[in-house]
């Protein structure tokens, strides 16, 4: 990643000296800034940090004093805006990368520099605007009800990201990294897939059946892993990796037995849910989208109260931010351990439900496709809060939505999404090498302090 | 305002543990616990009524030579009640050595949980193979293909062994083996040359690592989640160069040449150690040579120990003059071009093109042979066989027909990684720092 380093340092240090100060400033200021952040993480290092560091988990980042407008543009929110830009820029670059017409323009560069750069934006911006098209509005719909429709879809597909994103946030919170999701999507939409299409009861009444399963599934999955790491103390990402596998394989197994096979299909597909156990269509059949989408705000509504209001968030709370005081405190921690795990489980169950009987409406080995893998990036995006979270689950559904249509329409491979995802992520949990990139570090006060102990470190190393 | 900040005492071994769970930390203290024995006796008895008592009337073959080997040994021929019985009992005598070492107060030591681990899998062959329709197979096949398919886990573990035992915890070795296969594929067809392929592989991993390095010790950003982001990273990056560049020619972009397997003559007819030793492509052998010298490396030379020191107690070593940050940055990056070279050999051994998540998560299975191996490179290489061999099972399994569904057979791994984790092989505790990013205060 190029650091550039912005001309004003120019200003603080004469002559000779600009550059090495200007280094040196920069390096002390990441190295103050995630000091600080560390020594918040670790109360002062008594302890092992948590999963997420605390900056993710309050939503708040220890900046320099400065001007207002400095700090409305080093703010943490700006932060996430610069790190989308960035990862959308670095995106659009690989896909101009790979453009023909950018080859073609490039072999002439140095004679007419601007059909090369011409090539790159058009290429670059003609996938996000599919994308766009795709994910959110679409002028060319016949109607104001199709042009919505890429709206309602990406509403469809971050339906199971919220979910499987709050449980993997509230995980976070309680210091626990929860890889799981994945699995625990899996065996929840084998337990609501079965009450489904096996059983045959009433409307309503069957609905619910399907939704309490796969919650249980989900929260049996998850809890089980908290289990394992409360009385054993293993470590629970190994765990839940492990546990995604033994999901899917399981998943495979059953759909190869005649209790889960569609009857006359070769093929691993289970038949279809009862129309009494599917999620009504909540805007009308036009659009996929269902009722799965307002239990997804249901539950982020939950998962607020739960960490701001009640007993248990509190609890889980403190223990992601030090278990050995909570355990002083008179917490259980064991307790929390298995309690958050579960929950964790039970809302990536809720995707799990939202996948069998919302979209899908049967049960596939891809019930999960990347959901649980996703809901990672989706709760780190939105720093473990669920308000954040929900948003972050919207933004990715509208990137898979849109992702979709930009296939079709340009050519663009689906994975550039992947790409841009993966960077967004990377770049909000550096926030300041996202403010390096656009020169908006605080002005730092000494920056000959830190030089020389930097020197010290240098010739110490080579003792 | 200066840097007065407090930094972490991660050394501390009373707070510093892999684990946050505080009751086990203070393990010393504590007495043996009834965890082993119970688990051993438990797996005895499973074994002696599943493969004891429930043991399919037929005798299960197992064939020794193969046909280039020197001199033929005759295949063994096991009668799978008696096989099955007479390995759990076996089985039951060491789990009741267990339990008596309990009884005493004193640990049962490694080479019990070993020879355990062995005979339940003997004992689990016999009957898979005795209730196969044609019970036959070949044993020499068998353990040779355990060790190709264990040659990515392997280096995925080493990886995992550098970063881990310097203090950096390597999610990323999934992205790692997908970016070396990746590299391996496109340089070694652009230059038609598979030697560079593997070069390029190396670096390719460790530009990856590289990437690890920076942020979690420059910006100090949690190692799992960049680990996490880095496979999504890479998994999008390589997905997407291959929609676009390797699909649009494949001809020049996405045909390696591949590495031939080497036979060293003579050496190569040793039946059943002969093609496990001696006939490997170039990576099968730089495996071993890894192995060999990460364990004397890590453990014999100065280098090690500074290594060990910096993953254990940073602090200690800084004081010591120890470069801790920059110890962490090469080391992450060594690992990275380890776990490349073993992404080389998805598309230069085993397969002659990329194809998208080449790597199918054995990164992931590379990582849990670390942690069963107790971060220690010959026990990583020995965890890694166990993978391979289960994986090679599954796959020789379904071809000999077994009542057992191929789906559960390649559950095993996962299973007895939990497991493991679990406490089966005894407490086994990573280097104390690892995780924890180091502040200078």
């Amino acid at each position: 990643m190029p650091e550039q380093h912005p001309p004003k340092h120019a200003a603080e240090g004469p002559g000779a000296a600009d550059k090495h100060d200007g280094t040196a400033s920069h390096a002390s200021l990441a190295e103050e800034e995630t000091a600080a952040v560390v020594s918040v993480d670790t109360a002062g290092g008594a302890m092992e940090p948590s999963a997420v560091p605390a900056t993710a988990q309050s939503g708040k980042l220890p900046g320099g004093p400065d001007t207002l407008l400095r700090r409305i543009f080093t703010g943490s929110g700006m932060v996430s805006v610069l790190a989308v830009l960035l990862a959308l820029v670095i995106g659009g670059l690989l896909i101009a990368s790979t453009d023909k017409q950018v080859a073609t323009t490039s072999s002439y560069f140095f004679a007419r520099p601007t059909d090369f750069f011409t090539a790159v934006w058009n290429a670059a911006t003609r996938s996000y605007i599919a994308l766009f098209q795709g994910s959110v509005f679409n002028p060319r719909g016949n109607g104001v009800a199709a042009q919505f429709a890429p709206f309602m879809e990406t509403l469809t597909i971050a339906t199971p990201l919220i979910t499987a994103g709050l449980g993997v946030a509230l995980a976070f919170r309680a210091g626990l990294f929860n890889i799981g999701a994945q699995g625990q999507i899996i065996v929840a939409g084998i337990l609501a897939a079965w009450v489904g299409f096996a059983l045959h009861l009433p409307m309503g009444l069957h609905l619910l059946l399907v939704l309490i399963a796969g919650i249980v599934g989900g929260a049996l999955w998850g809890g089980l892993v908290g289990l394992l790491k409360a009385r054993t103390g293993a470590h629970e990402v190994i765990l839940t990796i492990m546990f995604n596998y033994i999901a899917l394989y399981f998943l495979r197994y059953l759909l190869n037995t005649p209790a889960f096979q569609r009857p006359g299909e070769s093929n691993p597909i289970s038949p279809i849910l009862d129309p009494s156990a599917v999620y009504p269509q909540i805007l009308g059949t036009q659009y996929r989208l269902h009722l799965g989408f307002i239990l997804a705000i249901g539950a982020t509504l939950l998962v607020w109260w739960i960490l701001n209001r009640s007993t248990v968030g509190f609890e889980f709370r403190a223990v992601g931010a030090n278990p050995k005081a909570a355990q002083t405190a008179g917490i259980n921690v064991p307790r929390a351990t298995i309690l958050v795990m579960a929950l964790a489980g039970a809302l990536a169950g809720m995707s799990g439900v939202a996948q069998v009987a919302g979209t899908e409406k049967v049960l596939t080995d891809g019930v999960a496709a990347t959901y649980g893998f996703d809901a990672i990036t989706v709760a780190l995006l939105g720093r473990s809060t669920p308000w954040g979270t929900f948003a972050a689950g919207l933004l990715f559904g509208a990137f898979r939505a849109g992702a979709v249509q930009m296939q079709i329409q340009t050519g663009t491979p689906i994975d550039i999404v992947l790409v841009v995802q993966s960077l967004i992520v990377l770049f909000i949990a550096a926030p300041p090498l996202v403010r390096a990139v656009f020169g908006l570090n605080p002005r730092r006060r000494k920056p000959a302090r830190t030089a020389k102990s930097k020197q010290a470190a240098t010739t110490g190393g080579a003792a | 305002m200066s840097t007065t900040v407090s930094s972490p005492r991660p050394g501390n071994p009373q707070g510093g543990g892999a684990t946050a769970d505080p009751s086990a930390t203070a393990l010393s203290a504590k007495p043996v616990g009834w965890k082993t024995p119970v688990l051993l006796a438990v797996f005895a008895v499973v074994s002696l009524v599943f493969f004891g008592f429930l043991a399919p009337n037929k005798t299960a073959s197992f064939g020794i030579s193969t046909g280039s080997d020197f001199f033929q040994l005759p295949a063994l021929e096991i009668d799978a009640a008696v096989g099955g019985i007479v390995l759990s009992v076996l089985l039951l005598a060491l789990a009741a050595y267990a339990v008596y070492l309990k009884l005493k107060n004193r640990p049962a030591p490694g080479w019990l949980t070993v020879t355990f681990i062995s005979l339940f899998v003997a004992a689990f062959l016999i009957w898979v193979v005795g209730g196969a329709r044609t019970p036959a197979i070949s044993l020499a096949g068998l353990i040779a293909g355990s060790v190709t398919l264990a040659v990515p886990l392997v280096f995925g573990s080493l990886s995992g062994v550098l970063c881990e035992r310097v203090g950096v915890v390597n999610i990323a070795i999934e992205g790692q083996l997908l970016g070396g296969a990746f590299t391996a594929a496109i340089v070694a067809s652009m230059t038609k040359n598979p030697f560079i392929g593997l070069v390029a592989a190396a670096a390719a991993g460790a530009v990856v690592s590289m990437v690890l390095a920076l942020f979690s010790i420059k910006y100090l950003v949690n190692q799992i989640i960049v680990g996490v982001v880095l496979n999504v990273l890479v998994s999008g990056v390589t997905g997407f160069l291959f929609s676009t560049v390797m699909q649009a020619n494949k001809a020049q972009f996405n045909s390696p040449p591949g590495l031939d397997v080497i036979d060293i003559p003579v050496l190569s007819g040793i039946p059943v150690i002969g093609p496990i030793l001696f006939r490997q492509s170039l990576v099968g052998y730089l495996m071993y040579i890894a192995v060999a010298v990460v364990w004397v490396g890590l453990f014999k030379t100065r280098w090690g120990l500074r290594v060990r020191a910096v993953g254990e107690h940073p602090q200690a070593a800084d004081t010591l003059g120890i470069n801790v940050n920059l110890t962490r940055f090469w080391n992450v990056t060594l690992g990275g071009a380890v776990a490349g070279i073993g992404g080389s050999f998805f598309t230069l051994v085993a397969i002659d093109s990329f194809t998208k998540e080449i790597s199918g998560g054995r990164g992931f299975i590379a990582l849990a042979a670390l942690i069963f191996g107790r971060w220690n490179p010959i026990g990583a290489f020995f965890a890694a066989l166990l993978f391979g061999f289960a994986d090679n099972l599954q796959s020789i399994v379904t071809i000999i027909g077994t009542p057992v569904p191929s789906q559960f057979m390649a559950m095993l791994p996962y299973l007895v990684t939990v497991l493991a984790v679990a406490g089966l092989v005894g407490k086994s505790r990573g280097p104390a720092a690892s995780g924890i990013p180091y502040v200078k205060g």
